[in-house]
């Protein structure tokens, strides 16, 4: 009890230290400073916007526009379903609907969170950089005009709630690592927490109007850094603290029902056209040349994972052209707004072989990341800022920059920093939540729980009753 | 009256099923059953992850037929169920004290 109380105090504090910072004086409306390229072109008029607040005539609400990205919105949201269903297939049948219901109540969990204040805290007025301010809490100031900032051709409800999915999936992610031992409890109180004190910075970093990863001018399209990176780094992080499942490495942890995997895996795919194309937070050239990269790079990491598994182990398997074909999408996901369909090729086929040696070399460093969401998502969303960093080009999008193969060495460099810092960032966060967490509420379930799974113990259900 | 139990390979069992029926035993029990002799299990890889499954898949058969039966009954499953290769399975014979046919009561050899 002593524990629990001096971390619910603790909270407090640093919320409150948070608050302050949020809360602190109020800037003018940022001027759209010339050298910054926002990585999500929104209007493609190229006018002079106005650097002074002196209010033109609401942004016009394009049809097309908005049909697109509302079923982008919708494309995203369905991958998380379809990441609980990739996920579910690969543990244990007594472990299915505990793995399950981590994706699908984080549906729930984020989206209030995002229009409480996420939203605000990743989207809103920036603040020195490094957060949004809370003005936007509750969604106040978010109507249905445009924001010319965030979507200027859509109401500006659209662009948050398609956010709203990315912040969604994103935690969703990290529970592969801490698959089959974790307290549901604590479980949805480090969500809302990594949401809020990891995803909506980084977010805010790196797509916000203001946001230092933005300013510096690195490109990340749909996600590369804010939302694998971020959630491969943090889910080492978690798999480390939260340690190996019971009988690891002695017991025999077999996928129960690869058919669910594959269905995962091409829900995945599917939604995936939202998550990159809808990028371009406009329907027309950009969210066409996304959609073609993004299911190129699918398809040459499947292929290349198979090639290389079937080379080092001897057989092809389904779970490798699964995995593969979700290295390929992540690979490509900062990439899809600013590279050509041939380095899309190209992604995607390094993607394959370097995430399926990231996965092997997991077996020989020894930590249980259970489903493989650090080789997948971390190596496969580092790999993807660093071939932004080779492979962008103006010709695709020149709201972007050019990369090394097209004659700009110096936007390596950047997408380095943004790497590195999201790294460091992500991982030292969760580890220090992660340890407050496990201090006050525990971490894992216990030893007969894990036993028995966390189907029974923690949701008192059996997931296939014949 | 003896029990005849039969562990044989999956894919025989339409082969020794048909031989039963043409030396005129009416009914078996059929489960299916993992289990290994001298066969050896495979190996299965998930993401690099190599599992070696020992329990091979085999199903089991079990008729109870009358003492003078025994032996044709034995030599019938043998034969059918036979490939030659090794984990083509074992035929047990174990005594049987009673049978009783539940719908109309008979009792003892009658029941089979």
């Amino acid at each position: 009890m002593k524990r629990k109380l001096a971390g619910w105090i603790l909270m407090v504090f640093a919320f409150t230290a948070g608050a302050g910072l949020v809360f602190g004086q109020d800037k003018p409306a940022p001027a759209l400073a010339a050298a910054v390229e926002p990585p999500k072109p929104a209007a493609p008029a190229p006018t002079a916007s106005p650097a002074t607040p002196a209010a033109p005539a609401p942004p016009k609400v394009d049809t097309g526009d908005t049909a697109w990205m509302l079923t982008s919105a919708a494309l995203v949201l369905l991958m998380t379903p379809g990441l609980a269903l990739f996920y579910g297939g690969m543990v244990r049948a007594k472990n299915v609907l505990g793995t399950i219901m981590h994706s699908f109540i984080i549906i729930a969990v984020i989206s209030l969170q995002w229009v409480l204040f996420g939203y605000s805290l990743a989207f809103g007025p920036d603040r020195g950089g490094i957060i949004g301010s809370l003005s936007w809490i509750g969604l106040s100031g978010v109507g249905l005009d445009p924001n010319p900032d965030y979507g200027a051709t859509v109401p500006h409800q659209v662009f948050m709630i398609y956010q709203a999915m990315f912040a969604i999936i994103t935690p969703a992610l990290i529970t592969g690592a801490i698959a089959e031992r974790m307290k549901f409890k604590t479980f949805l109180v480090f969500t809302v927490l990594w949401a809020t004190l990891v995803y909506d910075p980084l977010a805010h970093w790196v797509w916000g109007v203001g946001g230092w990863i933005r300013n510096l001018g690195a490109l990340d399209f749909a996600g590369g850094t804010v939302v694998h990176i971020s959630s491969g780094i943090s889910a080492l992080a978690a798999a480390i603290w939260v340690g190996r499942r019971r009988g690891f490495r002695t017991e025999p942890m077999a996928p129960h029902n690869l058919p669910m995997t594959i269905t995962g895996a091409a829900i995945l795919w599917f939604g995936w056209f939202g998550f990159n194309a809808g990028s371009a937070i406009a329907s027309g050239k950009l969210a066409a040349s996304a959609f073609v990269v993004t299911h190129l790079a699918a398809a040459a990491a499947a292929l290349s994972w198979v090639l290389v598994e079937w080379l080092y182990k001897g057989k092809p398997t389904t779970l490798g052209a699964a995995s593969g074909a979700v290295a390929g999408l992540v690979a490509i996901t900062p990439a899809s707004g600013f590279v050509g369909p041939m380095p899309a090729l190209i992604i995607g086929a390094v993607a394959g072989g370097l995430c399926y040696a990231g996965v092997i070399g997991k077996n020989r460093l020894g930590y249980d990341d259970s489903l493989d969401v650090v080789g997948v998502h971390g190596v496969g969303g580092t790999w993807g800022a660093v071939a932004t960093g080779l492979f962008a080009s103006k010709a695709i999008n020149d709201a972007g920059a050019d990369g090394l193969f097209f004659g700009n060495p110096g936007l390596l460099g950047i997408q380095v920093i943004a790497v590195l810092s999201t790294w460091v960032y992500a991982f030292v966060v969760t580890l220090i939540l992660l340890k407050i967490l496990d201090w006050t509420m525990g971490l894992r379930v216990s030893e007969e729980d894990e036993e028995n799974g966390l189907d029974l113990s923690q949701h008192s259900e059996t997931g296939y009753n014949y | 009256m003896k029990k005849v139990e039969a562990i044989i390979k999956p894919f025989r069992l339409d082969e020794v099923k048909a031989a039963l029926n043409s030396v005129a035993v009416q009914g078996m029990t059929v489960t299916e059953v993992r289990g290994f002799g001298r066969q050896k299990g495979h190996k299965e890889v998930y993401r690099g992850a190599e599992y070696v499954v020992e329990l091979v898949p085999k199903v089991r058969i079990e008729v109870v037929v009358p003492d003078q039966a025994v032996d044709r009954v034995v030599e019938t499953i043998a034969k059918a169920a036979k490939t030659g290769k090794i984990g083509d399975g074992k035929i047990f014979v174990i005594p049987v004290e009673e049978a009783v046919r539940i719908r109309t009561g008979e009792r003892g050899e009658g029941a089979l």
